[in-house]
């Protein structure tokens, strides 16, 4: 095989109306995820955005029956599992995760039996695997309105989603409004899991949600490169992982998130400061330093005839 | 690390009002049903005022920070402060309050400098962008508590004590009228504690109204004008520090239980 006919091959995907609009939409959709996955892992919500992305499932059955965009019934679904779940752990002694635990994998299996009991037509598939190949052009300007006003007013407000997770104490203290902050962030959250549906379906949103923000807080202490670093490799991983997806002929969202895993591990592994590397290494030098200072002891204390 | 010339910057802009800038009436608190935390207790304090919060472990000094910043809700009894409403005052940027330990992730990605610009957030516009004058005001409190070398560091690779330090400077960028301090000297070295005090007593000096706890009884005698005691859940005694800080008064606060008796 020449180089010609190699560099054909590569560029072949993009020939295709649909792996440019799938591409796009993966790409946008990693950047938004991304920039929630930042607070999402800051504020321990990993499994919030695993509850959230679940519930949804009857929300799109519901949307079916009555022929809405699914995701309408989506958002509304995501919005009342975060709304139950406020309720409930504020009202009870049952501890956060548990009621986000009980919540929903409820609402999960509601929806699951709706789907069996209501029609076939409903691709289950498309929703817990997602199908971003197959998009049609109505969901990828639903996907660019949403995602942009999405990412627009997450970035205006960071400041103050930072401080609220950072320290809801002093956020309340300066006169801000921590409800508010509190709800307004999840329905930030239930939205991007929204328009995430399509590229990776619920069962892996969650990864879209999460892994970006981890790689990116193993490489930096500050948050504004967070942001930066989590974005990036997340768009990165959409724009490679549906271009690999071409070839493999399906499983995009499975793509996608493999390479951010993959990611994560050589974040974990090679992080200039907190990698496990460095952190070895740190190690050995702290001992070796020891060993020395020992070594020396003697020497330097030899007239206190001690022992 | 700690510069002790505080002197010769610029002093604290001037607070002005009139009537007390922070009045506790009556309130009664409880955490759980039933179980009162503080009953009854009231306290007035004038502007360009120190007062001391004294009292015994559990006795409810934290509790009535709490109460006073509107964390906790009185079962009955009103907290004004500067004239209106807690919640208002905050609105406005007035308290600044330091609580006993910094309940926060000492890993999450902010720096010290963040930590004290967020001091600032309440006076920036709805998207936090700091002003000339805000980042001035920042840099000056940091300078304040003799954290300027420690600025780029990110929280965690701080000790307790300079921790303390930064989130005091935090408050002291908020520059409130209205100061509550829970335990401000608690793992803060000697020099530190001083130059603490000096920083209170320059804060008095400029119209602020300052509530502190503290165990350390000789410094409440040295910079305090003003002196609360706080036994048997409730306010015991509270005025000028050379009225209240008597031997029969700290007898019924730390004396035991037969003090309670006589009150
Ligand atoms: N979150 C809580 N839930 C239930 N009871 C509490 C809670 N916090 C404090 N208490 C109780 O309220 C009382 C007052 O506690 P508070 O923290 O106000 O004491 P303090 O004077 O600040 O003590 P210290 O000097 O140890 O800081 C104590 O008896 C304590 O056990
Ligand atoms: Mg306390």
């Amino acid at each position: 095989m020449d180089i010609a006919q190699f560099f054909q091959q590569a560029i072949a995907p993009f020939t295709y109306g649909f792996m440019v609009k799938a591409t796009l939409v993966s790409a946008l959709t990693g950047a938004i995820c991304a920039v929630l996955s930042c607070y999402v892992i800051l504020k321990g919500w990993s499994l919030m955005g695993d509850a959230v992305s679940h519930s949804v499932l009857p929300g799109v059955v519901i949307a079916y029956l009555v022929g809405l965009p699914f995701t309408v019934g989506a958002f509304a679904f995501g919005l009342l599992s975060v709304v139950s779940i406020g309720y409930i752990k504020s009202r009870s002694r049952v501890k956060e995760d548990t009621v986000i635990g009980v919540v929903f994998t409820t609402l999960f299996a509601l929806g699951l039996v709706m789907i069996s009991k209501v029609s076939s037509e409903v691709h289950l598939s498309h929703i817990l695997f997602g199908d971003v190949l197959g998009i049609s052009d109505g969901d990828v300007l639903q996907t660019v309105i949403v995602g942009t006003l999405t990412l627009t007013g997450v970035l205006m407000f960071r400041k103050d989603l930072l401080l609220f997770c950072f320290d809801p104490t002093h956020a309340r203290s300066i006169g801000l409004n921590t409800t508010f902050l509190y709800y307004a962030l999840l329905t930030v959250l239930a939205l991007t899991i929204v328009t995430a549906l399509q590229t990776v379906g619920i069962i892996l949103v969650v990864a879209m949600l999460v892994t970006p923000g981890a790689t990116a807080y193993l490489l930096t202490d500050k948050f504004s490169k967070m942001l930066v670093i989590a974005a990036a490799s997340s768009v990165f991983c959409g724009v490679v992982g549906t271009y690999i997806s071409y070839f493999l002929d399906g499983a995009t969202g499975g793509c996608i998130v493999v390479l951010q895993g993959i990611l994560f591990m050589l974040a974990f592994f090679f992080a200039p400061k907190h990698g496990m590397l460095a952190k070895s290494r740190e190690r050995r030098k702290s001992q070796l330093e020891d060993v020395l200072e020992r070594g020396n002891l003697p020497s330097s204390a030899g007239g206190m005839g001690n022992d | 690390m700690l510069n002790a010339h505080t002197s010769a910057r610029a002093p604290f802009p001037q607070a002005h009002s009139s009537g007390p800038s922070l009045k506790v009436e009556r309130v009664n608190v409880a955490y759980s049903e039933g179980k009162l935390a503080l009953r009854d207790a009231s306290l007035t304090l004038e502007h360009g005022s120190i007062c001391g919060l004294i009292g015994l472990n559990g006795s409810g000094k934290s509790t009535l920070f709490k109460t006073i910043m509107g964390f906790l809700n009185p079962l009955s009894g009103t907290v004004t402060v500067l004239g209106r409403s807690s919640r208002e005052a905050q609105k406005a940027g007035q308290v600044s309050y330091v609580p006993q330990s910094e309940e926060v992730d000492w890993n999450f990605p902010v720096s010290v400098w963040d930590v004290v610009l967020m001091g600032r957030y309440g006076h920036m516009n709805r998207l936090r962008i700091p002003k000339k004058q805000d980042l001035e005001i920042a840099r000056d409190s940091l300078e304040r508590v003799g954290m300027t070398a420690f600025k780029d560091r990110q929280i965690g690779e701080l000790s307790g004590g300079q921790r303390k330090r930064a989130f005091l400077a935090r408050a002291l960028a908020q520059q409130g009228q209205v100061m509550l301090l829970d335990e401000p000297f608690g793992g803060v070295d000697a020099t530190t504690e001083e130059v603490i005090i000096r920083l209170l007593t320059e804060l008095k000096n400029a119209g602020h109204t300052v509530l502190i706890s503290t165990h350390d009884l000789d410094s409440v005698r040295s910079f305090c004008d003003t002196v609360a005691l706080i036994a048997g859940r409730t306010v015991l005694e509270y005025g000028p520090t050379e009225q209240v800080f008597t031997p029969d008064n700290l007898m019924r606060v730390f004396g035991g239980a037969a003090s309670h008796a006589a009150s």
